[in-house]
């Protein structure tokens, strides 16, 4: 595939929600591109990144989302096109800049600035079903929803247009089924975009005085909204007068379509896909129910549509007003994803319809055949992967000091630790920087007779994202503490960007690589370094650490990342292989059920353990915990 | 024959790390290209190695389809690891579905953990062949490792795929994405697995 500035003027391609948005933001003229990787928001700003050398752009992964933010806004006011991408959950980082942003402008036609928030319905890699796009509402920010991955392009290109004339920053809504699918996309013109960057000393952008500005931005939002009523991104579709009128957004047009061809109902119901969410075009909806005796409303996560459609509604005071149906109405569940499946169900019940996609005796050959030959596949830590010897040694250091200690832990790789598969260390478990916050809550319970040891963790991209805040609250405070840094030299769990202590930028420049652990001593903490796999060292340092009772201790359990140093040395470390005469398979079991390494299994026939080849990345932990010293593990020549 | 369903859904799955991404890419691309709407799903999140991937792969004349099929609507299931193969077969098979299928297990923890167990290969394959129309099983991961390129497995299946003849694209198609998507020396390689793909199948 040709980079993404390469692509042709009106030529088609195939690409992903978030390629098309990054080519969309490059031909809008973007020229300063931060984020912080999240799923699926992440390939944003990576694509961008990836050119950035050739469109002549700055792109960066940030600390964390807000500061993304700030930094792109500060371009804006400098007279640039920016961009700030970000998961939901990274939205609640930024939230504080993003709310003040519209009240103060971006400046005086020139300058704009988008924000791509990507939601994860069915939390495919986030922690819940956030749907974000109240809260473009609450900041005052126009809002669109891409329904393809053409139009996630369109409306990229379009809010860097309204954005800067209105000078208010504008969002654009990313979801995983189109942030992470691939579709059809043509492209228009790129050109490299040669903006100079400057500032006006005699401008100030802030919200103070606030009710003034928000008087502005309230007169702004009424012109947008009037733009929106009558926009090409919402479209009618269907019979001139419909039974059944859909009102989807997103991703409900496609999975709409799809449903309605399933069920052969294209005579009775028509689709009004809506693009532009915030203002909402209330008008523009009221004419359309009006044609209809019922309305469903598609779309993810929450009723956001349903509840404007309903204020509509009522606001018209129509005599003859149709019944609405979703969400509220039981129709489309509250919970999880759009796929054509949900909406198929909701149209059966709504027309009467039995549908069943396979035959009742085809169902049930396959339940008869495959019954219980389908085994689970959970989410695991990779062979070779340092987190599984740090959270051994965590375990095995809790249960010999024998005071029930509490853990505290985050989010990246080592969050599998709290999945069904995972050894199940953790106690408290939320968000990016929660794992040290709640740890300055538990350490400081002593006087209400609290006596339970704290361990709280992070990673080292989750310790410059939000962890060292708490940090210091925790030495402030007097809080007692374990704070455990595993470092593996990467932000893994989203495919390996670098960040403030990996020593390179998003561009792979060279830089100045911040220092953890000089950083926690800097500020009065006792550090100690282990390697991740010294899992004797780790579990004595820690029992050590938890003993001392004053203050905050920092442990560093430091390894790389197993997938990154493989893609870097592209050979493993040793050879392993079991013995089986000393293996005692099943009444030992510490590889496979203990340490749970999909890169060792019980084999069925031998009774004994076996090395999977397919998955072993033969980095001989097993070989060095083996109760038995059955598996060996030689160096490669 | 080939299928000639509008719109076409494919199904492509297999674990983590066995290049699922890049084969549904590969063949969305291949038919974008002869003037199709391509639409593909992916279900992956973390980085992380061994979790089950798969990709619902849309093609049409027609329309643009979104991006996930209807249950039980699968026209073609490629399954890179057996036991993801019948994964898909239990939700989105039918009994027109045809289904191509390497052989070599990438077992799951709680089957290494001997807290549930693999299905029997024989038994596997005697299920993927009562519920799908026509079923071709491909020792794929041994074909790559003799060619000394494991991870040209994937690369061995989508030969099968053609091979089979069950979809309209050609050799050439798919070696024009292979050069689109692969760096220079690493072609030579790809189009044997392809072609020992191919002959795997006829």
């Amino acid at each position: 595939m040709p980079s993404v500035v390469q692509l042709v003027n009106g030529s088609p391609y195939l690409l992903q929600g978030n390629e098309a948005i990054a080519r969309g933001a490059l031909e809008a003229g973007v020229q300063y591109c931060a984020a912080y990787p999240g799923t699926p928001s992440t390939e944003i700003l990576t694509t961008l990144a990836g050119v950035a050398r050739d469109a002549g752009l700055h792109a960066e992964w940030s600390s964390n989302e807000k500061v993304a933010t700030e930094a792109a806004l500060a371009a804006a006011y400098a007279g640039l096109r920016t961009i700030s991408s970000m998961k939901n959950a990274g939205l609640n980082v930024a939230m504080d800049t993003l709310q003040h942003i519209n009240l103060a402008t971006l400046g005086d036609q020139h300058g704009a600035m988008l924000v791509v928030v990507a939601d994860d319905p069915q939390s495919h890699a986030s922690g819940d079903e956030e749907d974000t796009r109240w809260v473009a509402q609450m900041a005052n920010a126009p809002l669109m929803e891409p329904s393809s991955f053409q139009e996630a392009y369109e409306m990229t290109k379009y809010l860097f247009d309204l954005s800067e004339e209105f000078q208010i920053f504008c969002w654009l809504r990313d979801y995983t089924r189109l942030a992470h699918a691939r579709g059809k996309v043509t492209v228009g013109e790129y050109k490299k975009a040669t903006r100079k960057a400057k500032f006006d000393r005699t401008k100030m952008f802030t919200p103070y005085i606030a009710p003034p500005k928000h008087a502005i931005l309230v007169e702004k939002m009424a012109k947008i909204r009037e733009r929106f009523e009558v926009s090409p991104f919402n479209s009618y579709e269907g019979p001139a007068k419909p039974e059944l009128l859909i009102i989807c957004s997103g991703s409900g047009a496609p999975c709409s379509r799809d449903a309605i061809e399933e069920l052969k109902l294209g005579r009775k119901v028509g689709i009004l896909k809506l693009g532009t969410l915030w203002p909402f075009p209330s008008r523009l909806v009221v004419s359309h129910m009006k044609k209809a005796k019922r309305v469903l409303v598609v779309e993810e996560v929450d009723p956001y549509v349903e509840t404007h459609a309903k204020a509509a509604m009522a606001d018209a005071r129509l005599a003859d007003a149709p019944e609405i149906l979703g969400r509220g109405s039981g129709h489309i569940s509250y919970v999880g994803e759009n796929n054509p499946d949900r909406v198929i169900a909701a149209l059966c019940k709504i027309f009467d319809i039995t549908y069943s996609a396979r035959t009742p005796e085809y169902q049930a050959k396959v339940e008869e055949v495959l019954g219980k030959m389908v085994a689970s596949r959970g989410l695991t830590w990779c062979p070779g992967c340092p987190h599984r010897a740090s959270f051994y040694a965590i375990k095995n250091a809790i249960k010999r000091d024998g005071r029930n200690a509490v853990v505290t832990s985050d989010i990246g790789c080592y969050t599998m630790d709290a999945f069904p598969d995972g050894p199940q260390v953790t106690n408290v478990l939320h968000c990016m920087g929660g794992g040290l916050g709640e740890g300055c809550g538990f350490g400081q319970l002593q006087q209400f007779g609290f006596e339970q040891p704290v361990i709280s963790i992070c990673g080292d991209s989750t310790f410059f994202h939000a962890s060292i805040t708490p940090l210091v609250n925790a030495l402030y405070n007097k809080s007692n503490m374990v704070a455990v840094i595993l470092d593996n030299s990467i932000t893994a769990m989203t495919g390996f960007q670098p960040h403030a202590g990996s020593g390179r930028t998003a561009t792979q420049e060279s830089t100045e690589t911040v220092s953890a652990e000089a950083l926690c001593r800097t500020l009065g903490c006792r550090v100690e370094v282990v390697d991740a796999f010294d899992t004797k060292a780790a579990t004595a340092k820690l029992m050590e650490l938890m003993k001392d009772e004053q203050g905050v201790k920092v442990l560093i359990l430091r390894r790389k990342c197993e997938l990154l140093r493989m893609r870097q040395e592209k050979t493993h470390p040793y050879k392993v292989w079991v013995d089986a005469e000393k293996c005692k398979g099943d009444k030992c079991g510490f590889c496979y059920r203990i340490l749970q390494c999909p890169g060792v299994a019980y084999d069925k026939q031998s009774g004994k353990a076996r090395i999977q080849e397919a998955l072993c990345a033969h980095c001989g932990l097993c070989a060095d915990l083996c109760p038995n010293k059955a598996i060996v593990k030689e160096e490669r020549a | 024959m080939a299928i000639s369903a509008d719109p076409l859904n494919l199904i492509i799955c297999g674990v983590g790390g066995q290049g699922n991404i890049l084969l549904s890419g590969m063949v969305g691309g291949a038919y974008l290209k002869k003037g199709c709407f391509s639409t593909i799903g992916e279900t992956f999140g973390a980085a992380q190695r061994g979790g089950a991937v798969f990709s619902s792969v849309r093609i049409s004349k027609k329309r643009e389809y979104g991006p996930l099929m209807p249950e039980g609507k699968a026209h073609l299931i490629l399954g890179l690891e057996p036991l993801e193969t019948l994964r898909m077969v239990q939700k989105y098979a039918n009994p027109g579905t045809v289904c191509i299928s390497n052989v070599y297990p990438v077992v799951p923890a709680g089957v290494s953990a001997n807290r549930e167990d693999y299905p029997d290969m024989d038994e596997l394959k005697q299920a993927v062949s009562t519920l799908c129309k026509k079923v071709w099983f491909v020792d794929a991961t041994s074909i790559a490792l003799d060619l000394k390129a494991p991870i040209a497995m994937n690369i061995v299946m989508v030969g099968a795929l053609l091979g089979t003849g069950q979809l309209t694209l050609t050799v050439d198609d798919i070696k024009a994405e292979l050069r689109d998507n692969l760096p220079p020396d690493r072609l030579e390689l790809n189009y044997e697995a392809l072609a020992r793909g191919m002959k795997a199948v006829s």
